[in-house]
């Protein structure tokens, strides 16, 4: 079947999609946007996050059919042109990046965290990325760099 | 496979009327696990996130209509007044990316014995709205769980709603796990008290092939709450009946061993669960009927 969508603002069309694909498959493998990650496929890892009409989800868990005009937003969508979001740069400025694997997921998960609580506690923040793994960090690098990126935000810098 | 998208309810009614196989996808996160996996090939896969009154709810004079796909995440933040068990409950669900996705139409359509929203269901009173082309029928949900992962719909019929009784009392929903996201309950209970009634009413998860009730439990302690004038004189429930509550909730498992538990584990935490459920629902019915009389 055929798939149309908006991805990062940009109408896209994907064909030939089987009908219990994934919208994380779509992404990866039809529209050449490899950013979300595949870890678990079952919705446990968060590494494949993306907004769905704003809303963070698992784009494993999300039927191809069912993304069919609605909008998603990944983590390529994240920065203006060349200048990355600060959720990015507080990320790279914390040291909040290993293997990477993770961190689209956690970008995404965090950026709209950002955007609904300006100024999280601890405890929301933990919350908010309850849904994402990381089997490097040990997490307080991404503590910092979400902690991070809320200060400079509230600083207008 | 086939993808059917129907536009209306309506539509959907129609669909899975000529295609009683087809699948219902709402949410998604337990159907497209099974597809990823290659646990099932469903011939159609119907989506139900087209149809915009099921994921809106309604709160009348006794009880919420609760459209089949409204988001764990939305009965979180807008019904924690009305469905205090079951916010509670939901908050436990996974994670938030699977609570802006799954719901209790899906929590429903799985029948796991380990879905969160079933204790809370139970203990709360509540009645499945079943539609199908035929006609709709209110199924209450002592009734709904007919065996592991089985429910009570016919082949032809969606859940348009749940009709969740509006909490008259102090509800709690308790689970055990091995830590507080994304977490498959080992075990789980629900409590809710029904001032009104003068009855209590428990839900209990993962502990037996289908959510339960312990009825045995919920009629001792209704007893023994009448008798001491306990509902009047708001004194605490003296720890014998708390411990006979407990021990009638175990007896009310019939759980087995599997990976996240053994069944003896399962049988003594539920009676964890309901005597520490008891104690904070009963405090806050003590402090709220003590402020009324102060006012
Ligand atoms: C990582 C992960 C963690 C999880 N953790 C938990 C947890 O902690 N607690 C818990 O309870 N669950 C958990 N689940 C399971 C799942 O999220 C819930 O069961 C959820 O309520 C399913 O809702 P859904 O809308 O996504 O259902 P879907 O996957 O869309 O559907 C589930 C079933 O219900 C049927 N169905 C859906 N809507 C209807 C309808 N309107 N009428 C008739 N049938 C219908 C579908 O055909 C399917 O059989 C978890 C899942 C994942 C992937
Ligand atoms: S790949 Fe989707 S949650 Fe792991
Ligand atoms: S940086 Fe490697 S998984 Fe998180």
């Amino acid at each position: 079947m055929r798939v149309n969508l908006t991805v990062n603002g940009r109408p896209q069309e994907a064909d030939d999609v089987w009908e219990g694909e994934s919208l994380l498959y779509v992404l990866r493998e039809r529209l050449g946007l490899p950013g979300s990650k595949n870890a678990c496929e079952q919705g446990e890892c968060g590494s494949c996050t993306v907004r769905l009409d704003g809303v963070p989800v698992c784009s494993c868990l999300v039927a191809a059919g069912q993304a069919e005009g609605r909008e998603v937003v990944t983590v390529e969508g994240l920065a203006d042109d060349e200048e990355l979001a600060p959720i990015q740069q507080a990320f790279i400025d914390a040291g909040a990046v290993q293997c990477g694997f993770c961190t689209p997921g956690l970008l995404v998960a965090a950026d709209e965290m950002l955007e609904r609580n300006p100024s999280p506690s601890d405890a929301d923040i933990r919350e908010a990325l309850s849904g994402n793994l990381c089997r490097c960090t040990g997490y307080e690098k991404i503590m910092d760099a979400v902690r991070l990126a809320a200060a400079r935000r509230t600083e207008g810098v | 496979m086939d993808f059917l998208r129907p536009a209306s309810w309506e539509e959907a009614l129609a669909a899975k009327a000529e295609h009683p196989s087809a699948v219902p996808i709402a949410g998604g996160t337990d159907v497209m696990v099974e597809i990823n996996f290659d646990h099932r090939r469903p011939e159609y896969l119907m989506d139900l996130n087209r149809i915009p009154e099921l994921t809106d709810w309604e709160v009348g004079e006794e009880s919420v209509r609760l459209g089949a796909s409204v988001p764990y995440t939305r009965i979180m933040e807008h019904l924690r007044t009305e469905l205090p068990g079951l916010a509670l409950a939901a908050h436990t669900v996974a994670s938030p990316q699977i609570r802006n996705r799954g719901g209790v139409g899906g929590n429903l359509g799985t029948a796991s014995p380990a879905g969160d929203a079933h204790p809370a269901l139970l203990a709360a009173g509540a009645e499945v709205e079943a539609v199908s082309v035929r006609g709709t029928r209110m199924i209450p949900i002592d009734d709904f769980y007919t065996g592991v992962k089985r429910n009570a719909l016919a082949p032809d019929e969606l859940i348009r709603a749940v009709h969740v009784s509006k909490a008259d009392g102090p509800q709690q929903f308790a689970k055990v796990g091995t830590r507080n996201a994304m977490v498959i309950a080992v075990c789980a209970f629900g409590l809710a008290l029904h001032p009104a009634t003068r009855t209590v009413r428990t839900g209990i998860g993962s502990a037996a092939p289908t959510p339960v009730r312990a009825r045995t439990a919920e009629e001792f302690l209704a007893a023994a709450l009448e008798e001491g004038g306990f509902w009047d004189n708001g004194k605490v429930v003296t720890p014998s009946v708390a411990q006979e509550f407990a021990r009638l909730c175990s007896a009310a498992c019939n759980p087995i061993d599997d990976v996240r538990g053994t069944a003896g584990y399962r049988r003594h935490a539920i009676g964890v669960l309901a005597r520490r459920t008891l104690t904070w629902t009963w405090e806050s019915y003590r402090t709220a009927a003590g402020e009324g009389k102060a006012a």
